[in-house]
């Protein structure tokens, strides 16, 4: 059952993945990356990753790409669409995926680490919220905090700017 | 002999085996969360849609008796089949689509706006339990992180609405629609911290559950020990009541209400209800996103808004309205009765909080554009963080 759903949402993000750099209307591009987004979350939620699947749509696919698709509105990018397809940089694009994927399989099967499988989480470990909590708050309580000041930092910052331009 | 070999005389012997093995599958564990899943689904798919054409009914019926008019009253007795009739004239229009138009995502926008708030049921605590079956479709840990997620993936279909209709105002909706919702995700997500610090859990179940026994969030005087047996003696009932109204429970209630009031509020500005209907005032924008739209898409709009509305309401209900419980009701494992008791009282507090909906459109003016903003950036989301420190000040007194 988990398998079988790992191949589906696996194609489909890969599907959506290949439509965000192969497909021309701006728009479409944008909405394939929120659909590649959308076939994540669903991979982190078949692992019982619930927390990160649903942080995944509200963060990158509710918030994010909202903003894009927001901006790519208001450009209207006309010309973007008409430029057609060119052979030689598929070929390249391809030259360097293989490449890519060719190093990184290299990688994998040459680390001691990675070649083992990855052991299980525990049984009992249900609560995945409380568990990414406990960790957060005490294995990595400072790098944590500190995050968690250079957001507020940017937030106020944001504030004070938009203000600024109003007057 | 008994009545399986009775049975199974009409049947030949490959169907008889056939038969058991499929009802052997339906009470296995997976079988019986599948199909009771489905029936779970159907069934409240099916409420949730008569409820959606009743609450359009409503709001023409409720906002002619505040303008003093009659509203549709012909269609059956006091206009009650006035859905039926509305349904019908909407699909037998012509489904239009103008020349200009984006194809592809002028006729996808219509089912991006319906399908989320569908999505948002199925973590709802409709109801306690059933015949010891909990009515929760999904009972997630991430339950109310869940909500807030599916109605954020909800602007995608009004944006696309307005960009794919190619034309002035729809443009303009769209646009609206989602610097409107970005800016008022952040307060309805800040609003719950509060929420989560005190209960501990993001489960919707756990937080029913603890509204249960603590009274409901809006109102959390509810004492411990004040049971239906207590009510017949009324020392004992005082004392409860006694208990109830401490000073550690009035220093809860500080945060919270002001949780409540702030989530209540996001939410008419999260589904584009007046007096933030900015996305289709049809004073200035016709009728925003769904300008272009006629029969099946127009009725889709329609439909996902006021679907948008009971989920929202659900998730109000569930978080602050104590979901399904009512003080000295008992839930579904005292028996079948009190479990449809318990699904009525939660239906019938989502009617009432629809009514509430209503009658605020009706009665407050819309706020202009930058006021929105402003009250969004300014206020809402100041006042939300605020309300997380008090209520963190509160939890570290009382402890």
């Amino acid at each position: 059952m988990q398998l079988t759903l790992f191949w589906i949402f696996s194609l489909l993000m890969i599907l959506f993945a290949l439509g965000v750099v192969s497909l021309r209307s701006p728009i479409s591009c944008a909405l394939s990356l929120v659909g590649s987004f959308l076939a994540l979350a669903a991979l982190f939620v078949t692992l019982d990753a619930f927390f990160i699947g649903i942080i995944q749509v509200l963060v990158a696919a509710g918030a994010v790409m909202v903003l894009f698709l927001f901006i790519i509105m208001l450009l209207n990018l006309q010309a973007e669409e008409r430029r057609p397809v060119k052979l030689s940089a598929m070929v390249g694009a391809g030259a360097i995926i293989f490449c890519f994927i060719k190093l990184l399989a290299e990688v994998i099967a040459a680390s001691p680490l990675l070649s083992r499988p990855i052991p299980l989480l525990q049984e009992t470990a249900t609560n995945d919220i409380a568990m990414i909590g406990t960790t957060l708050f005490r294995s990595f309580n400072l790098p944590f905090q500190i995050i968690g000041v250079l957001l507020l930092v940017a937030t106020v910052g944001v504030v004070l700017l938009s203000r600024r331009t109003l007057k | 002999m008994d009545a399986s070999n009775v049975i199974s005389q009409f049947f030949s012997p490959a169907a008889w085996t056939f038969l058991k093995a499929v009802a052997g599958w339906f009470m296995s564990p997976i079988g019986f969360l599948v199909w009771t899943t489905l029936v779970k689904s159907a069934v409240l798919l099916g409420i949730v849609l008569g409820l959606v054409s009743y609450t359009v009914y409503a709001e023409r019926r409720v906002s002619a008796l505040i303008q003093d008019r009659l509203g549709p009253n012909r269609v059956g007795w006091q206009g009650l089949l006035q859905p039926v009739a509305d349904a019908l004239k909407l699909l037998l229009k012509e489904n239009f689509t103008p020349k200009s138009a984006n194809y592809f995502y002028f006729r996808l926008a219509p089912k991006l706006v319906m399908v989320p708030p569908i999505l948002v049921l199925a973590v709802i605590p409709v109801g306690s339990s059933l015949f010891g079956v909990p009515i929760t479709i999904a009972s997630l840990n991430t339950g109310a992180l869940y909500v807030l997620a599916i109605s954020s993936i909800s602007v995608y279909g009004i944006v696309l609405a307005g960009w794919s209709s190619n034309s002035k105002y729809p443009f303009l909706g769209g646009i609206r629609s989602s610097s409107q919702m970005i800016s008022y995700e952040l307060s309805l997500a800040l609003s719950l911290v509060p929420v989560f610090m005190l209960i501990g859990s993001l489960n919707l179940d756990t937080i029913v559950h603890y509204q249960v026994e603590h009274g409901w969030l809006v109102f959390p005087f509810w004492p411990k020990g004040m049971t239906f047996s207590a009510l017949w003696h009324p020392a004992e009932a005082l004392n409860a009541f006694r208990a109830g109204l401490s000073l550690k429970h009035f220093l809860y209630w500080i945060p919270l209400f002001i949780s409540f009031l702030l989530f209540l509020i996001s939410m008419f500005a999260e589904t584009n209800r007046l007096p933030f209907d900015l996305p289709e005032a049809e004073q200035e924008l016709i009728g925003g996103y769904h300008t272009e739209y006629s029969s099946m898409g127009f009725a889709l709009f329609f439909l996902g808004e006021y679907t948008a509305m009971i989920a929202g309401a659900s998730a109000i209900i569930t978080l602050f309205l104590g979901g399904w419980s009512l003080p000295l009701i008992p839930d579904g494992s005292h028996g079948w009765g009190w479990g449809i008791v318990n699904i009525v009282t939660f239906f019938a507090k989502v009617v009432a909080l629809l009514l509430f909906f209503i009658w605020v459109r009706w009665t407050l003016p819309r706020f202009r554009f930058d006021q929105l903003m402003k009250l969004g950036w300014y206020f809402f989301f100041e006042l939300a963080i605020v309300n997380i420190f008090l209520a963190a000040a509160v939890l570290t007194y009382i402890h």
